[in-house]
């Protein structure tokens, strides 16, 4: 199906793209308030939720470019070393304006 | 256990205090929403309508994607497919905090969910890890995201980008790098660990031969299974002794 480009198509369009995000903020904890949060989930919904960062970041580290790379290696290095995360932000994105400096 | 079934002790004052706590990060986050409202215009958005999207969808990837797919006519199923797929990590997201949300009243519960999105619940969810409930975070922290993604858009649609070339300064890479900095500062232990590199493999390869967008999904899910087969030594039985307890 496809809608035109009007201003009432474009206030639709965005309508439903509200309605569709709305429904991802609120379904996760919907369908959760039906499971009995046994230890067993609680340790599935533990861990899922520490993959989820790791799900989004490995896939940027692949796709990306050397800048990518320097930019998340120096974060995990100096928030490993500091364990303070604006200091490991504030390198990572160094590193990257460094390197794509360097090589771009 | 409690007298109430919603124990939530809800502090104001953190709410103000999470908003100062996300601001430096909510900065950069104006130079993503400038980039958005000039893609949006250049896509023949017009000002109004692109304001109108941050202020209702605030997601920024998604968004993005959307008025990539833009032209003089919109396929609405690929498109809201698109949008789904993206944002699709918000029900995981929920999920994690569900725990945590439960404590709170519905109609609270799900006005907290309204403003879900990557940072803000990073913290909560690291926090959580830690054993601290943090759901001022999300509220206080959402609220500063979302303001910024908003006057973004509004400084991008009337002014253009904010930047030449926002890349060359590596800011492509804050939210990349806040993650990943959340994930490192949170508990590790051999089971993370195991479960990290299942999620990695996981979600490269649903990145590779998969759909697209949809590897978040995957690769979170994967390293959730590692989790329910494995509960960490003493976890399961603690918590029911708790339960004995109460």
């Amino acid at each position: 199906m496809s809608v035109e480009t009007t201003p009432a198509g474009i206030l639709f369009i965005i309508v439903l793209m509200a309605l569709v995000t709305l429904a991802t903020r609120y379904g996760g904890a919907f369908v959760m308030s039906f499971v009995r949060i046994s230890p067993r989930i609680e340790s599935f919904i533990n861990t899922m939720a520490s993959s989820v960062l790791i799900a989004i970041i490995v896939p940027m580290a692949f796709s990306g470019d050397a800048g990518a790379l320097a930019a998340l290696a120096t974060t995990a290095i100096t928030m490993l070393v500091t364990r303070r995360a604006l200091p490991a932000i504030a390198a990572g994105i160094l590193a990257a304006a460094v390197v794509r400096l360097l090589i771009g | 256990m409690s007298a109430t079934p919603y124990p939530y002790q809800w502090q104001p004052a953190r709410v103000r205090a999470e908003f100062f706590r996300l601001l430096p990060i909510s900065l950069f986050v104006v130079a993503f929403g400038a980039a958005f409202g000039l893609a949006a215009v250049q896509e023949g958005l017009e000002p109004l309508q692109a304001l109108l999207m941050s202020v209702t969808v605030f997601a920024g990837a998604s968004q993005f994607a959307a008025v990539d797919m833009w032209g003089t006519e919109v396929s609405l199923v690929p498109l809201l497919a698109v949008v789904f797929a993206i944002n699709s990590r918000h029900l995981l997201m929920g999920a994690s905090l569900y725990p945590v949300l439960r404590e709170l009243p519905p109609v609270k519960r799900y006005g907290v969910l309204l403003l879900l999105t990557d940072a803000n619940w990073a913290v909560a969810a690291q926090d959580y890890q830690n054993g601290r409930k943090n759901l001022e975070v999300i509220v206080g922290g959402g609220l500063v995201l979302w303001l910024a993604w908003v006057i973004g858009t509004i400084l991008g649609v009337y002014f253009g980008g904010l930047l030449k070339d926002p890349q060359a300064l590596g800011l492509d890479m804050v939210l990349g790098c806040f993650l990943l900095a959340m994930a490192l500062g949170g508990r590790k232990s051999t089971r993370t660990l195991v479960a990290w590199a299942v999620a990695s493999v996981a979600a490269l390869a649903a990145w590779r031969w998969l759909p697209p967008n949809i590897h978040v999904v995957v690769g979170a899910l994967a390293g959730g299974v590692v989790g329910f087969f494995w509960l960490e030594p003493g976890q399961g039985g603690q918590s029911r002794r708790d339960q004995e307890v109460s």
